[in-house]
């Protein structure tokens, strides 16, 4: 039955799409033309896909997915669990505005600082938080994860802007990426992001201290007894990921013209999680498909609650409704309980059954 | 020195709270191996549902029984979370932690829904609502009541874990689950029985954080959370006594730091939990790494 559903492709295109490199450059050339087509989807878009709304939906989308990718590094390969990945986006989100708007550094400047910053708080927490393993490095992070949400929400107001945030001081903007007419070219930065960092990890897991990782992650004390130390590849997978990070931390300022401080908070590292187990944990494909999937739930999502639908439900059903993050946890839990693998789980499984391996 | 006073029993007050919400967390850890993200929640269940009690009956009796109806609640919720949702992914560790976490962002979005976003007034019976002159500064009376459960707690916690057949097999468990599986005894029961001791513990921990600030809101579980989670870190997993003297230590570090500049006090802890954790080579449960 399954074989007659999904009836296997021409054996010369199956090939194509089981070459990985190739399979991205597919799907990645297809994100890059879509600001070009004016097709619009009726139900799941408000307007054409080159409207600005929706390339800005989109283009956040991509910067989740990319978040995802590079929180996956740590979680799904390396099986390390932070809570605390929000701070670098912070890091690279915050420094960025501060030293443009206060410092009247030049944008490109003060991003290139921001991941410099970013790099040496990466490798000075690491080094502290990787001396408890598991669910206690977990803990620490999620402790330091809130020292800087505190820090930025009522630490320096005039530095932070506080519980508002901060905009970001449009002159320093490059007109090419100010303005809604420029949307276009806020997504193409968001698709690059996420290229980059599928490419740092497909690359770096690909190569001999990510299969060390990938070790870790299997059998920990397998990797010490064969002489090598998890320690130091653990490190290597926090620095990479958290640089990451904060690169889509100055991503995402670009997209919403401005700081704001959810970022810092526990539930958006939360968030991160969800999206990645969302997808499926250490897949190829599976924080990206889980980032595009939650950044796209969680924005429409908000906009569903305040629909006439939901409104004229009863109300013991529709109080939980209007809770967009009542939704995700609900939804986070069933797919524990019934997809551990995530949505790319759930794929490579029907794939299979035609043939084409899981990638 | 007045201040210093103040600050002694606001600190120890906070303490308190912690200890109520780490010592079952700590216990759950270490006997389980599930960091319960829901921990929090269960602390807002408790202060939601004790302050509906409050709500409806005022005076002394409104307060006992919000408390005994905040502990119910707390066991009650902690006890299904363990039957439904712990116990099924027995043997997958890393989704049990994952589920938790996804009722942790659950649960206070439900109860926001239910009581709504802004925070409720508490009001106190007038004998808690006054203050106490303790070498000339004013402490708020609620402060001692805190203080009080926790000892009390503490104390009971010790008996049972150190006098009981129940304790001993806790204790054991926290130590060497396997053995003690392999020795005829269920730990699977132990497990349930100290989820919903726990949660009883986050239940009337909720309601006293309740009384504390005069007033509920749902996003207090979580608030609290962070902070029972670096206690339980610097106490070591499973350690009673080493969960008070953390808690102790994180409250009055939090409340002088805060006195030295607003906002300091958190960023204290932070940095006292990255000391320890520098200064000691050992793990979670204590032993050498």
């Amino acid at each position: 039955m399954t074989r007659a559903r999904f009836s296997a492709p021409p054996v010369r295109y199956r090939r194509i799409w089981r070459n990985n490199w190739l399979r991205a450059l597919i799907v990645f050339a297809v994100l890059y033309f879509l600001p070009y087509s004016t097709i619009s989807i009726p139900g799941v878009f408000d307007g054409p896909l080159d409207a600005p709304g929706v390339l800005q939906l989109l283009a956040v989308c991509l910067v989740f997915a990319g978040l995802a990718v590079s929180y996956d590094l740590l979680f799904g390969h390396t099986g390390v669990m932070s809570f605390g990945h929000g701070m670098f986006v912070t890091a690279g989100m915050y420094v960025t505005t501060i030293l443009v708007n206060h410092a009247g550094y030049a944008l490109f400047t003060s991003a290139a600082l921001a991941l410099a910053v970013t790099l040496i708080a990466s490798l000075l927490l690491g080094a502290v938080a990787l001396r408890v393993g598991g669910i206690g490095f977990a803990m620490v992070t999620l402790a330091f994860g809130q020292a800087v949400s505190i820090l930025v929400i009522s630490g320096s107001p005039q530095l932070t802007g506080g519980e508002q945030g901060q905009t970001l001081n449009s002159s320093a903007v490059p007109a090419a990426l100010d303005g809604v007419r420029n949307t276009a070219n806020l997504y193409w930065i968001a698709l690059a992001y996420l290229v980059l960092c599928a490419a740092a990890v497909w690359g770096l897991t690909a190569s001999t201290p990510g299969r060390v990782m990938r070790a870790i992650h299997e059998n920990e004390r397998r990797v010490e007894v064969l002489g090598l130390n998890p320690y130091l590849f653990k490190l290597l997978a926090f620095i990479v990921s958290g640089l990451l990070a904060a690169g889509g931390g100055i991503v995402y300022l670009l997209l919403l013209g401005g700081a704001t401080p959810t970022v810092s908070t526990s539930n958006f590292t939360l968030s991160l999680l969800v999206m990645v187990v969302l997808g499926g944990a250490g897949r190829r494909w599976g924080a990206i498909v889980g980032g595009l999937v939650y950044g796209y739930a969680s924005q429409s999502l908000t906009r569903v609650s305040g629909s006439s639908a939901i409104a004229g439900l009863p109300g013991i059903l529709r109080g939980p409704l209007e809770q967009p993050l009542f939704l995700l946890g609900a939804a986070f839990v069933l797919i524990v309980f019934f997809a551990p693998g995530g949505l790319a789980g759930r794929l490579a499984a029907k794939t299979t059954t035609t043939g084409i391996k899981e990638g | 020195m007045t201040t210093l006073v103040l600050l002694t029993a606001t600190g120890l007050g906070l303490a308190a709270l912690y200890f109520l919400v780490a010592s079952g967390l700590s216990l759950i850890f270490g006997l389980m191996d599930v960091l319960n993200f829901a921990h929090g929640a269960f602390v807002s269940i408790g202060g939601y549902v004790g302050w509906t009690v409050a709500d409806h009956l005022s005076g002394t009796f409104g307060l006992v029984g919000s408390l005994l109806a905040g502990i119910a609640a707390g066991a009650a919720v902690a006890a299904a979370t363990e039957l439904a949702v712990i116990r099924p992914l027995y043997g997958r560790p890393l989704d049990q932690v994952l589920a938790t976490v996804g009722l942790g962002l659950a649960i206070p979005a439900l109860l926001q829904a239910i009581w709504g976003a802004d925070s409720r007034t508490w009001l106190l019976p007038g004998w808690l609502a006054g203050t106490v002159n303790v070498a000339g500064a004013h402490v708020p009376t609620v402060r001692f009541l805190l203080i009080g459960i926790a000892v009390a707690l503490l104390i009971a916690l010790r008996l049972l874990l150190g006098r009981t057949r129940a304790g001993l097999i806790v204790r054991a468990g926290v130590e060497d689950r396997e053995m003690v599986t392999a020795l005829g005894i269920d730990v699977r029961r132990a497990n349930s029985a100290v989820f919903a001791l726990g949660g009883a513990a986050a239940g009337l921990a909720g309601v006293l954080y309740g009384l504390y600030q005069g007033s509920v809101s749902p996003g207090d579980g979580t608030s609290l959370l962070v902070f029972a989670f670096v206690v339980v870190v610097l106490g070591g997993a499973g350690s009673i006594t080493g969960t008070a003297v953390a808690a102790i230590a994180v409250g009055l570090v939090q409340q002088y730091a805060d006195y030295a500049s607003a906002s300091l006090g958190d960023e204290s802890v932070v940095i006292l939990l990255a000391a320890v954790l520098l200064l000691r080579r050992r793990n979670l449960q204590g032993r050498p790494a």
